[in-house]
């Protein structure tokens, strides 16, 4: 109902603009104020938001029916149903980018709630100060008085254990690509199955092997060797994660080596470079975009796992996505969209990084960078 | 300088012939590019290939009857359980002495428990029964045989002789009779009774929804992948990063985000209410189902669906289409004779990867599925952190990995995994 109200209103501005204002600048201002008086006259500030997105929206779309520019980018022989189809495709494809992005979006603002919910509170709607806060932040640092630290902690954890489980992952991983991609390796592809299978095997089930595998070895480590708890624990859980970061970092180095000029090596071993000079000085920084990108990855495999950590760690190694599975299964807390934040500002970060170095990559393999 | 003459082995430099040589050095480099893997390839045989595979010995193993009670196995060996008759005296006595040592070792509890998984009652038999025998003596209290039956009736069912001889076997099928909803008996393999009967339901449930989930990727991930392969490079990067984003961000956060959508107070529900689409009273049960796992696992997988379809796409000609179309074709022929053969390559590779990576999942069906929309590894996760019959776990977990090592296998295959690209 509501919406066949609205195309008849929008047509009556549409017949309102063309036959009898006819002037384009000056109809597209009067219908964004238009829109903006009845957004605010509905819903105050956050009507004003809408209005002045609606507005806009609408008019350009009356004109972009009305002057045939839909037609401009396309080729010219197309038929009407062609053109028709062409924008549909445009808006389901839409659509589905839509539902990608919406629930990452989605979660920035209800962080900022000044309520202890996970929904929309009318004053966030409204666009009142007073609808939003920091507090889920400073639960998360600990500075609130109600705060148990427990965040912190984890995330701290998750600091301490994702990046040394990725230089493991990262050091031996680099050297086994090295070595796969020499020409005469035998029994590669058996090998390759091999390093690729922590990838493969469900993670369910690699926690359940480990879970049996890591507590024999840390009642051997602490009984035997007389080791610390807490450090055997530590240990535990980074093996465990270099051992799934390692598949990544062997995929994306491979990858990178493919493109490598082998002759630059034997140059370099041909003026007298002994092979681990010939390794860091030559071969290291062509390859490193590659191992960077596969540092990363196996960065993020650690610092988003949850399953076996839950499986093979005690209390004292949880890290950060541990507790954010503890807190959306136990006790909801909104604590959970601020943490939830931050990791998405990491992504961008992440996703920002490789990308400057796919294009390092390519440019020093001399292809021009897309 | 020697002239080579036909039927002399060419000689290299240092005097050995030139085939020696080359082997030589080709082996050289053979044992150089091991020496590069071999530590990478031993940490992961140690820290995972092994545990997996004593993860899957477990699910055969049972010396536990045997090493606790091995008297009574012996002597369990001569009596018939299908005759319907008590065991004789030796059994008993044999028991006895065998759990007054379990008793003393404290080892009973494990052994009730054990047998408990096959029958409920054997873990609080073995309890009780450990209290009084305990003060008996294996010498001068004999007989036992009333006397057991007098601590507990149980004693004096031949089914409960029975249980303890077929599982008494040091390796047993049990494990992986339980996982397909069948038990091992005195009779040989049956069926569960009808009320335990999940664990099939629950593999096709899984296989069903991975399925959908998979389906549900290939239809949206199609149009994307089509998109961004069609369109020029400048904005199709800049939509690339939509697809990316979600990629790179925390599983847990996705996760969480859907939580706030889908929820009865959430997002999606608050909007329909808001556009009038729904009444208040009657929110979507949209979470906590099929629906909430299926929703949230495709988004989540969509990436994977996505990047390998694009790469297979980004190679197709688009002067294919415009030729075919100059020849006549329609545009739905056009894309169904000419487009859609040359991408299913990419949809194959996203497909596998998408199911392989659905039908293990287990962190978000455990926080969007409720009860009807989790999977099998779920179920793993119980019996090894609540049930704790390790034993089953193993054996379903076994079951799975065979899944999907066969999917990986096929996906090695078609694609081969040295082609796998990320990112």
């Amino acid at each position: 109902m509501g919406m066949i109200g609205g195309a008849v209103i929008l047509m009556g501005l549409a017949t309102l603009y063309i036959t009898v204002i006819n002037n384009e600048k000056l109809s597209r201002w009067l219908n964004l104020a238009l829109f903006v008086v009845a957004g605010f006259a509905f819903a105050q500030v956050g009507g004003i938001v809408l209005g002045l997105i609606y507005g806009s929206l609408t008019s350009w779309f009356i004109f972009w029916l009305y002057e045939g520019r839909y037609r401009r980018n396309l080729l010219p022989y197309l038929t009407p149903g062609q053109v028709l189809w062409h924008y549909t495709f445009r808006v389901i494809c839409g659509a589905i980018f839509v539902f990608l992005i919406t629930p990452i979006l989605v979660v920035l603002p209800l962080s900022f709630n000044a309520q202890d919910f996970f929904t929309f509170t009318p004053e966030m709607l409204r666009l009142d100060p007073d609808g939003y806060s920091l507090k889920h932040y400073q639960d998360f640092l600990g500075l609130r008085a109600d705060s148990n630290g427990e965040w912190l902690r984890s995330f701290k954890n998750s600091l301490v254990i994702a990046p040394i489980a990725t230089i493991i992952s990262v050091s031996l991983g680099t050297l086994a690509a090295i070595g796969l991609s020499q020409s005469h390796v035998p029994a590669k592809r058996a090998i390759m199955a091999i390093l690729i299978s922590p990838m493969i095997v469900p993670l369910i089930i690699s926690a359940t092997g480990m879970f049996f595998f890591y507590s024999d070895l840390g009642n051997f480590m602490e009984n035997t060797m007389g080791m610390n708890k807490n450090f055997v624990g530590y240990v535990k859980v980074v093996l465990a994660h270099a051992v799934l970061g390692i598949p990544f970092v062997i995929i994306t180095v491979t990858a990178t080596l493919v493109g490598f000029d082998r002759s630059l090596t034997r140059a370099a071993a041909n003026m007298g470079a002994n092979p681990v000079t010939t390794f860091f000085r030559v071969q290291m920084p062509l390859i490193l975009p590659g191992v960077i990108s596969g540092g990363l990855f196996a960065f993020i495999t650690s610092f988003d796992e949850v399953v076996v950590v839950m499986f093979i760690g005690s209390a004292s190694q949880k890290t950060l996505p541990w507790q954010m599975f503890l807190g959306l299964r136990e006790q909801i807390s909104p604590t959970i969209l601020a943490v939830a934040t931050i990791l998405v500002a990491l992504s961008v970060a992440l996703l920002v990084t490789l990308e400057l170095l796919r294009r390092r990559s390519e440019r020093l393999r001399g292809m021009s960078p897309s | 300088m020697t002239d080579q003459t036909a039927g002399q082995d060419m000689i290299a430099a240092d005097g050995m012939p030139l085939k020696k040589s080359l082997a030589k050095s080709l082996q050289r480099e053979k044992m150089r590019a091991l020496m590069l893997i071999a530590p990478l390839l031993i940490f992961v045989l140690i820290t995972f290939i092994f545990p997996i595979g004593s993860m899957l010995f477990r699910s055969v193993e049972n010396s536990i009857v045997q090493d606790t009670l091995p008297k009574t196995v012996v002597a369990l060996q001569d009596w018939d359980e299908l005759s319907g008759e008590l065991p004789d005296e030796a059994v008993f006595t044999a028991f006895v002495e065998d759990f007054i040592i379990a008793v003393e070792n404290k080892e009973h509890t494990r052994i009730g428990s054990r047998l408990n998984y096959e029958v409920s009652g054997m873990s609080s038999l073995f309890r009780k029964s450990a209290r009084k025998v305990k003060k008996w003596d294996p010498v001068q209290d004999a007989p036992f045989r009333d006397k057991l039956i007098d601590v507990d009736k149980d004693w004096g069912d031949p089914a409960t002789w029975s249980i303890i001889k077929t599982h008494s076997v040091k390796y047993t099928n049990g494990y992986f009779l339980n996982a397909i909803d069948m038990q091992r008996t005195a009779e040989g393999a049956q069926a569960q009774p009808e009320d335990k009967q999940i664990l099939i339901k629950l593999f096709i449930r899984t296989v069903k929804m991975s399925l959908i989930i998979t389906g549900m990727c290939i239809l949206l991930g199609y149009p994307v992948a089509w998109i961004l392969a069609n369109l020029p490079n400048r904005s199709a990067n800049m939509l690339m990063i939509l697809v990316l984003l979600p990629f790179w961000t925390s599983l847990l956060v996705r996760t969480s985000a859907w939580k706030v959508m889908l929820q009865n107070q959430g997002v999606i529900n608050d909007t329909l209410v808001w556009l009038g689409l729904v009444s208040n009273d009657a929110r979507l049960e949209i979470i906590n189902n099929q629906f909430g796992t299926i929703t949230a696992m495709t988004h989540i997988l969509l990436p994977f669906m996505i990047l390998p379809m694009y790469s297979v796409m980004q190679t197709i000609p688009p002067s294919y289409l415009r030729a075919a179309k100059s020849l006549g074709a329609t545009n739905w022929t056009a894309f169904w004779r000419v487009y859609f053969p040359q991408s299913i390559p990419g949809i194959g590779a996203g497909s596998i990867l998408v199911f392989i990576l659905a039908i293990g999942y287990y962190i978000t069906p455990e926080i969007v599925g409720g009860t009807d929309g989790v999977f099998i590894s779920n179920r793993i996760a119980y019996h090894i952190s609540s049930s704790l019959n390790w034993g089953l776990a193993a054996a379903l977990g076994a079951i799975l990995l065979a899944v999907v090592l066969v999917l990986y296998w096929a996906y090695d295959k078609i694609v081969g995994i040295d082609n796998v690209k990320l990112g």
